[in-house]
């Protein structure tokens, strides 16, 4: 399936692409080069829906340009490796360069800076790829049909769905750096639908996701689940507006731990555009909040040997008991606030680089979800968010939601077209109660939150 | 990519600019198809891809990046009943396209059919312009778009902090031959210029964003919007947020404005008349067709025929005419917007909205431009009729669950109404509603129709278009604002 060139002839590639653009004017280089391949089908009811097979590479190159006031930088990217195509590549990112400013803060890390983690990773397993096509469709089905035949008011289905996929990264610099690492990944999902009493229908999804084959749950508990959430949310009601206490299920939870890493972002912190700017010391979230990136996981789905400027992975404590210890930063923002690099850099084939977590979560607390449950007179658990409503520059939240209404300490009936809202600053503050249950089903993940002071808007 | 890159295309030829530079011929066009077809299957096609990108920037007044990127493939699908195989190729040499349409014809299991022989081309209207020229031809022009917006922002207030201004275009060729005999081609241009601006007053922090663009080349930008008009409305964004207060939490009236608030009815309906969902039945709008799904005022259509916009196509990417297509005519609901494989499936229509992300997508029903026509009210009557309500004006985004029709979108600009005045510019919320429900609440349809500025991608199953949307004033009677206040 795969149509990869040999990984030593694509590390050497990308060691003469940077030798190219040396000689070509650029005082200093950086090459990415990224080759993957996909699978992906959906079973319908029963019936094959879509059957994708391919895969596809590309190579970007980054230029750095001294003058005397810091380097100008341009970057190009093609998917053409031929010699000519790879020419116009490493010239165009060069004559690019002629129009860009010169910027004090630009420029490759310092070489005493880079380096990769070592030993096996275990990102990488060729397993994902073992199943024949029909295999690969038969566990699509399965989890469709285990789905289908939970309850028979599910009635419908947008399809069980079984992917797979494996990259290869090769990253090189003018400074030395040459480095490059391989992934995989495989998944099942369901979505069923399910029709209600008054014929409103309602939608849920479950799914496992794992580097290696062998680490995927079975297609029908897949299934299983994802019926019993569809069931669930059948014949929803909406309710008043009112503010009330409001857990967060993790699969939910994690999308605030994204927003406290996107707070704390370097690129963020220095231009002010941020509620995190100038918070670092200083107490950001309840006391009981510890938020941690950590690249070093092995086989985990956010760890990477180095980032994406040719920096190790490493272990970054973002909040300590509530108190903001660290900006996420790569070699630029880090200049920008006189820190250091946390490795966190962040890359696409072209552009500047950005700043990406790895596995990011937040340290679980001591009570099991029921607990958190029983301590809530009447409240909301929310186990859908739509819409992006999240303003990082104010912290203004407000979200579009739907879950399960709390009474009594006691899951009842079905919520849905609400809002909840309240500002993250507050929000952060206002974590009561931290599950005992995280799990990473992705490379962001979090225990089950209790949020007080936000308002629900709704009859 | 590079200055010396020679393109042989000249403007409006767009079937040489892959033969020339490929080497692609009819012939192989037709292996390639009966290759797909080789294992039976009901349809085949090709979906050549070409896209030439540029992007620059100013922030912080420097330019900190330019970049440049090109990309070249093709997809190859088959459809066999309602199984759709797909590969694809980033190397476009007959071997390689040849086994891409092996791999894709694995779905189908039977003896193997023939395509159409010879092909007949779409025609298709010239929407847009074909550049002849390289894009980085007109670099320096458009470092002075973004230097030029750079100034006008900073010059607004002395409160703002921050500027970026960044310039992206890319030209997109594109080529389809299916087994049907169809075949188009197409060149598309499309550029959009952006301002991010902060402002700070005391401990207040605020941004304002604003952005615009099309199927156009550069001189728009001079002649249509200038670079000064998308800073000083960004920079007008920022500062009046600095004194927002708290957005209402609950149902109220609420008005929109004309132009981008029109996303109400790309989450509200638009997703939900998409024929895929409707041939599934997964859509809360399936088996909705002769009903009433909006008040009597409201008459939404898509049209992806509209000279230069964002969302206009002069071919779909399955090489089809595109239309304006009636979605909603005085309240009743009258189509689908439908692809070849729903159209076939629901023996119904096609409307020329087959749309995919790249070569590496499979093509799904889309919308091109959405939007309301005009009614008879005036805006100011609009709202002096409100007593207490919301007037939203700018949004960020929204998002919309299909299958239950609930939807959201989230206004970035809008005050309170009372008593008929519009008052306080509040913070940044959410309005919540059901999508076959809300705009049956529409009471007053403005005069003043209006589209977008340019700036909409949309999302479905992980693939990105370019869509416009628009609207005129309106006035819905309940809608649920997502704010913290009273």
């Amino acid at each position: 399936m795969s149509t990869t060139v040999e990984a030593i002839d694509l590390k050497t590639l990308a060691a003469d692409i940077v030798a190219k653009a040396l000689k070509a004017g650029a005082n200093d280089a950086e090459v990415t080069i990224r080759e993957g391949d996909e699978f992906s089908t959906t079973v319908r009811m029963g019936e094959v829906e879509t059957l994708k097979e391919s895969g596809s590479r590309g190579v970007g190159i980054r230029v750095l340009v001294a003058g005397s006031n810091g380097f100008r930088v341009a970057s190009t990217s093609s998917s053409d490796f031929t010699p000519d195509g790879i020419e116009h590549l490493v010239n165009g990112a060069v004559a690019l360069a002629r129009v860009t400013s010169e910027d004090p803060f630009a420029g490759l890390a310092d070489a005493s800076e880079f380096g990769q983690l070592e030993g096996d990773l275990k990102l990488f397993h060729e397993d994902v790829y073992s199943l024949p096509t029909e295999e690969r469709i038969a566990h699509a089905r399965r989890a469709e049909a285990a789905a289908l035949a939970a309850d028979t008011r599910i009635t419908n289905s947008d399809g069980g769905n079984f992917d797979a996929a494996t990259g290869h990264k090769v990253f090189a610099n003018s400074r030395g750096f040459v480095g490059e690492y391989r992934s995989s990944s495989c998944s099942i999902s369901v979505s069923p639908i399910a029709l209600g009493k008054s014929g409103e229908m309602q939608r849920d999804y479950w799914f496992t996701y794992a580097r290696s084959l062998a680490k995927l749950e079975t297609p029908e508990s897949v299934g299983e689940t994802a019926a019993r959430r569809t069931l669930r949310r059948l014949d929803a009601r909406r309710v008043k507006t009112q503010q009330v206490p409001i857990i967060f299920a993790p699969e939910i939870a994690r999308s605030l731990i994204g927003s406290m890493f996107d707070a704390a972002s370097g690129d963020s912190i220095y231009r002010g555009a941020s509620f995190f700017t100038g918070k670092l010391g200083e107490k950001v979230a309840d006391e009981s909040v510890t938020v941690i990136d950590d690249g070093t996981m092995v086989g985990g789905f956010g760890t990477s040997p180095f980032d994406g400027e040719g920096l190790p992975s490493r272990k970054t404590t973002i909040i300590e008991r509530g108190v903001l210890t660290n900006y996420l930063l790569n070699t630029y923002t880090g200049r920008k606030l006189n820190m250091k690099s946390t490795g966190n850099a962040s890359r696409g084939l072209s552009g500047n680089p950005g700043t990406g977590s790895h596995n990011l979560y937040l340290v679980s607390g001591s009570l099991t979800p029921e607990e958190i449950l029983k301590s809530i007179p009447a409240g909301l658990y929310v186990t859908e968010l739509i819409g992006q409503g999240v303003n990082m520059v104010t912290g203004d939240y407000s979200r579009g939601a739907s879950g399960l209404w709390i009474e009594n300490g006691e899951l009842t009936f079905p919520v849905q077209e609400i809002t909840v809202a309240g500002n993250l600053k507050d929000m952060f503050q206002n974590i009561s109660a931290i599950g005992s249950d995280l799990i990473f089903r992705g490379s962001v993940a979090s225990p089950t939150l209790r949020i007080d002071g936000m308002t629900i808007a709704g009859e | 990519m590079t200055p010396a890159q020679a393109h042989a295309g000249a403007s409006g030829d767009h079937k040489r600019y892959f033969f020339d530079k490929f080497g692609i011929t009819e012939r192989l066009l037709e292996r390639c198809l009966g290759e797909a077809l080789s294992a039976g299957g009901d349809y085949a096609d090709l979906y050549f891809e070409s896209v030439a990108s540029t992007s620059i920037g100013i922030d912080e007044l420097l330019v900190k990046s330019a970049s440049q990127g090109v990309s070249a493939g093709c997809g190859i699908r088959v459809v066999s009943g309602e199984r759709t195989g797909y590969a694809y190729t980033d190397d476009l040499s007959a071997d390689r396209l040849l086994r891409a349409a092996r791999t894709a014809a694995l779905i189908a299991s039977g003896p193997a059919k023939q395509p159409v022989q010879g092909f007949t081309e779409t025609k298709s209207p010239n929407l847009y312009p074909a550049p002849a020229v390289e894009l980085d031809t007109d670099l320096a022009k458009k470092l002075e778009l973004v230097m030029r917006a750079d100034k006008a922002a900073r010059a607004f207030d002395s409160r703002i902090t921050q500027v970026r201004a960044s310039y992206s275009d890319e030209i997109r060729r594109i080529l389809v031959a299916a087994s049907d005999g169809t075949f188009a081609s197409d060149t598309q241009p499309l550029a959009r210029l952006n301002v991010f601006i902060l402002a700070k007053e005391n401990e207040r922090t605020a941004r304002g964003t604003s952005g615009g663009g099309g199927r156009v080349e550069i001189d728009f930008f001079e002649l249509d919007k200038s670079p000064e008009h998308f800073a000083r409305e960004a920079a007008r964004q920022a500062v009046l947020q600095l004194g927002a207060v708290a957005a209402p939490a609950g149902e109220m009236e609420v008005v929109l404005g004309p132009g981008w608030p029109g996303v109400l009815l790309h989450e509200a309906v638009g997703h939900g008349l998409e024929a895929d969902f409707n041939r599934r039945k997964t859509s809360a709008f399936s088996g909705l067709i002769g009903q009433q799904v909006a008040s009597s005022k409201v008459t939404v259509v898509d049209n992806g025929t509209m000279a230069g916009r964002r969302g206009s196509l002069n071919v779909d990417d399955e090489g089809s005419a595109t239309q304006e297509t009636v979605l909603i005519e005085n309240g009743i609901l009258k189509t689908y917007l439908s692809d070849k494989l729903s159209s076939r499936l629901m023996k119904m229509g096609h409307t020329g909205n087959g749309r995919r992300e790249s070569y590496q997508q499979i093509p799904m029903p889309r919308m091109t431009n959405t939007y309301m026509l005009s009614g008879d009210d005036a805006p100011e009557d609009i709202l002096r009729s409100v007593k207490r309500g919301l007037y939203a004006v700018n949004f960020g985004g929204g998002s919309v669950d299909i299958v239950s029709g609930k939807f959201v979108f989230s206004a970035s600009e809008a005050y309170l109404i009372e008593d008929g005045k519009i008052t306080a510019p509040v913070k940044d919320a959410t309005l919540i509603g059901n999508g076959p429900e809300a705009l049956k609440y529409v009471s007053m349809v403005g005069h003043d129709l209006a589209l977008d500025e340019g700036i909409g991608t949309c999302g479905k199953d992980g693939q990105s278009v370019p869509v416009g949307v628009g609207m005129p004033t309106i006035k819905l009677d309940r809608m649920t604002v997502g704010g913290t206040g009273r």
